[in-house]
């Protein structure tokens, strides 16, 4: 079938040119787009490796055991001493208690979300909840400020007081990824349950939480990483201070972004000629030894998530 | 304007995976050429290396040639921006872009590829287009409503009009009908049959009284087995294949005995 | 159902309900269903609370008389009103923002595009890592960043940038030489706002269409051009919504501007100089340490127009995300 005759080779020519006649203006803004989107990506890359590589390199030289484990006591002028164990300490209680305040109150809205939310009050809490991700940490701040003054009066400075504050940046972040996950769990295990006569609440707390667990664990895992930098709502609630506190209910608390800050807000210190053990550059150091140890912690975090849904998570196919 | 194809020793794979092995076919001008085949022989695939759409997905790659009037569409030299200029193509589910008018839409090929043309010539092209692809009457009062407020069968024959404005040589056809009712499945086979007047028109399709309705010849794909490579097996008139076809996978297939 | 009145929409709701689940709802099933819908109370009553303290403490700064707030308000030189003090703050928290959105917005759209539709299969999701990396990075880290690296290395690019604006008629820069301006921090927020552009628009990019690209690619449509006939019309309200969210977070960024900015107070377009601008956020954060008695209600009031600012901002992005669920669960 192959013998049919073959087009004239005035029609090929015409063919040829067809489709070799790739348009130059159409071809070049095709090329510069691509150029551009490589672009964008490349320019995007930068601040992120000089972030990452100037904290390394910066704090690699004061972060030590020392550092991580003596306070600001004491600690003046140029003095190559002190370290950030209260700040790292302080952040600690603070991300816990907020956790404790908001892990529960995120996870059982998430609960009600998925498993009985229906009708207006479910509609609006959805919506708030997207508002409430875009309060700014600052204005959190502000609120429980607010809040305690009633209790406390004003000046109150308590680590519970910045726990309050982040719980509120907290909670929307916790509900959004738990109700995300709990939506994953296929409505046949819930369904196979009630066959089984499981009441509702039993299903949800035995089947429903249970089959999610590591997702949950790495949403709210998530959520503190999130909330374990702020920076500015702990700075007006929970002030500052160079010494250890345990107790979020009594006193200063410092912590380790409000540390980052307070070292890089004081700057260069004033050394007098001659003085040896004086280096003009240690707040700085310090601030990139704190920065090193909270990106760190951030890290761990961000890591520890996602291993846990790739180690812990039921195969649901 | 219609133009012959040659398909020689065509290979078709995705990475390592060979989907479609040795093909070699003449589809002539001016008429019109069915695919007919089971569901995973390979048949869209081979239809999308003759526009080169196959390339959309990563790693799709051929061996052998296709030649469209004696030019290879594989060639070195050889856009495949051109080459699907000039081979359009129509597909499974109508799929008018929902952001534009009726008469966006028509127009979408050609202000791609020419970037102006005149109010008067663009009329002028929009209804030459939906004319030929017998929708003009239906929507020449809703030009600039949206194409996704047309019906099913109204939708592919909008996406038939803008394949045609580009006015390419060779309209390659995905199964047009088979997210079509019945009515709208009769109003697209009659228009297949005007529009092989002027192109070259290949049509994949599951409907085998389809491809005996529309197509002067017919080529029939199969399937080794799940993981082989799918083949051509017969190519022939379509009044061959379907009363006297000289393979015996093709005569169970056509007569409803496969499988 | 006669105890303890449920709200109104459970009981509106109870039969079908009770159809729906059988016998089992009663016993501790009901309590559990009351306790989490408590839960979901108590976050709208944490918002509303949120709301209302702001408003209640921020009253005293606007009922105060002028002698008042000049005595104890602790307003800068020059400022005798409230308006006077949130006038200039509102416009420099406005102008930071919109500066870190206008150099974001087309570089997300780029990276999210860069991964979507560039970036060979099998690399693009590490890169949706990376950036998400990105978003993990702690603020106060980027101001210190900004102000210990950026700021010094780009102060010498903004002076020659002034040298070459100020040859235009009619305008006249002025550059620091330590690159503690306006601009510097805005490139940091800019930075900072990135990621989550990025991860909004490389999802709506995603869903668009395989049938609507085809259709783009078999009329002849080069790569470009076929993003620009399928994808981006079909992504455009996502990306705005995605600019928003990134405009709401800018917004609120304090430790950035904080670190950075050498602030002043005024209306100002002197974006390379220094102590000439300053952001809500950022004074709120630097002043409210030493602040007490009507100098708290008067930064308070200021982080209230910030409240409301946001909230406007983000409401109207989710807005939009919604209203493009219901138009593409119509396709």
């Amino acid at each position: 079938m192959s013998a049919v005759t073959v087009g004239t080779s005035d029609e090929t020519e015409q063919i040829r040119s067809l489709l070799t006649s790739g348009d130059k203006g159409r071809k070049r803004t095709d090329r510069i787009m691509t150029m551009l989107v490589y672009g964008a990506f490349g320019l995007a890359m930068l601040p992120l490796v000089s972030l990452l590589w100037t904290v390394v390199v910066n704090g690699a030289s004061k972060f030590n055991p020392y550092f991580l484990s003596v306070t600001m006591r004491g600690v003046f002028g140029g003095m190559d001493a002190g370290g950030a164990y209260h700040a790292i300490i302080g952040t600690l209680v603070i991300t816990l208690c907020a956790s404790v305040l908001s892990v529960p109150i995120g996870l059982l809205t998430a609960v009600y979300l998925v498993e009985y939310g229906r009708g207006p009050l479910a509609r609006a809490v959805t919506f708030f909840v997207d508002v409430m991700t875009g309060i700014p940490s600052i204005v959190a701040g502000l609120f429980a400020f607010a809040l305690f003054t009633i209790f406390l009066g004003p000046g109150a400075k308590l680590g519970i007081i910045a726990a309050v504050a982040l719980s509120v940046l907290m909670i929307p972040v916790v509900v959004r990824s738990c109700e995300e996950m709990l939506k994953l769990v296929p409505n046949e295990l819930r369904e196979a349950s009630y066959a089984l006569g499981v009441p509702k609440w039993l299903t949800i707390i035995k089947i429903v939480l249970r089959t999610s667990v590591a997702g949950l664990t790495t949403g709210i895992l998530l959520a503190v990483a999130r909330v374990i930098g702020e920076t500015a709502p702990i700075l007006i609630t929970a002030g500052t201070t160079d010494s250890l506190n345990f107790n979020p209910f009594d006193d200063r608390m410092m912590s380790l972004p409000v540390y980052i800050y307070r070292q890089y807000a004081q700057g260069v210190a004033t050394c007098r000629d001659g003085q040896l053990d004086c280096i003009p550059d240690i707040n700085y150091m310090r601030a990139w030894a704190a920065a090193l140890t909270l990106v760190l912690i951030v890290m761990l975090l961000n890591l520890a998530g996602r291993l846990v849904t790739r180690w812990f998570s039921p195969k649901l196919r | 304007m219609a133009q012959r194809i040659d398909v020689k020793d065509l290979n078709i794979y995705y990475g390592d995976f060979m989907a479609v092995q040795g093909v070699s076919m003449t589809i002539e001008p001016k008429s019109v050429t069915a695919f007919i085949g089971p569901s995973g022989c390979g048949k869209s695939t081979f239809l999308r290396t003759l526009n080169r759409m196959h390339e959309v997905i990563p790693g799709a790659h051929v061996e052998g040639s296709v030649e469209l009037e004696g030019v290879d569409l594989y060639g070195p030299e050889v856009d495949p921006v051109a080459v699907r200029r000039t081979v359009g193509m129509v597909f499974q589910r109508p799929n008018p872009f929902p952001t534009m008018s009726i008469r966006e839409n028509v127009l979408a090929g050609v202000k791609l590829n020419n970037k102006k043309i005149s109010k008067t010539d663009a009329d002028d092209l929009v209804e030459r287009s939906l004319r030929g692809a017998n929708l003009w009457n239906e929507v020449k009062d809703r030009l600039d409503r949206p194409g996704s407020g047309l019906s099913g069968g109204q939708q592919q024959r909008l996406c038939i009009a803008r394949a045609i404005a580009v006015r390419p040589q060779v309209l390659l056809m995905d199964e047009p009908c088979s997210a079509l009712d019945p009515i709208s499945t009769l109003a697209i086979e009659d228009l297949i049959q005007e529009l092989k007047k002027d192109y070259t028109i290949v049509i994949v399709t599951h409907n085998m009284q389809q491809a005996a309705r529309v197509s002067d010849r017919t080529a029939f794909f199969n399937i080794a087995g799940t993981g082989k490579p799918g083949r051509l097996i017969e190519m022939n008139d379509t009044a061959t294949i379907f009363s006297a076809p000289s393979e015996k996978a093709t005569e169970d297939y056509v007569s409803g005995r496969f499988g | 159902m006669t105890t303890a009145s449920p709200p109104a929409h459970a009981t509106r709701h109870e039969p079908r309900r009770r159809r729906a689940s059988g016998d089992t709802e009663r016993g501790f099933s009901r309590v559990f269903r009351w306790i989490t819908t408590g839960a979901g109370v108590l976050l709208l009553g944490v918002l509303a609370a949120v709301a209302a303290f702001l408003v209640a403490r921020a009253l005293p700064a606007f009922t105060a008389s002028q002698a008042e707030l000049l005595a104890d308000g602790k307003l800068p030189a020059g400022v005798t009103s409230i308006a006077q003090y949130v006038g200039p703050l509102v416009f420099g928290t406005l102008l930071a923002a919109a500066m870190a959105l206008a150099i974001a917005t087309p570089i997300a759209m780029g990276i999210a595009l860069f991964i979507s539709h560039y970036a060979p299969r099998r690399i693009a999701s590490g890169i949706g890592y990376v950036v998400d990396l990105l978003a993990a990075i702690p603020s106060v880290v980027f101001g210190l960043w900004g102000g210990r690296v950026l700021a010094p290395l780009i102060a010498d690019f903004w002076v020659w940038l002034v040298g070459v604006l100020n040859v235009l008629p009619f305008v006249e820069f002025r550059a620091t030489a330590t690159g503690r301006s306006l601009a510097t921090a805005s490139i940091v927020l800019a930075v900072m706002i990135l990621p989550i552009i990025t991860a909004v628009s490389r999802e709506v990019f995603l869903q668009t269409p395989k049938l609507h690209e085809e259709a783009a690619l078999a009329l002849g449509a080069t790569r470009w051009e076929m993003i620009r006939t399928a994808v981006l019309p079909f992504g455009r309200s996502g990306v705005i919504s995605a600019a928003m969210l990134g405009l709401g977070r800018a917004l609120g960024e304090t430790m950035a501007v904080l670190m950075i900015l050498s602030t002043g107070l005024g209306y100002s377009l002197q974006i390379f100089g220094a102590g000439e601008l300053t952001t809500i956020a950022a004074n709120i954060a630097s002043r409210f340490p030493e602040a007490s008695g009507l100098a708290v209600n008067v930064l308070i009031a200021t982080g209230l127009a910030l409240f409301i600012i946001t909230l406007a901002v983000n409401m109207a992005a989710r807005a939009i995300v919604a209203r493009r669920k219901d138009f593409s669960g119509a396709n």
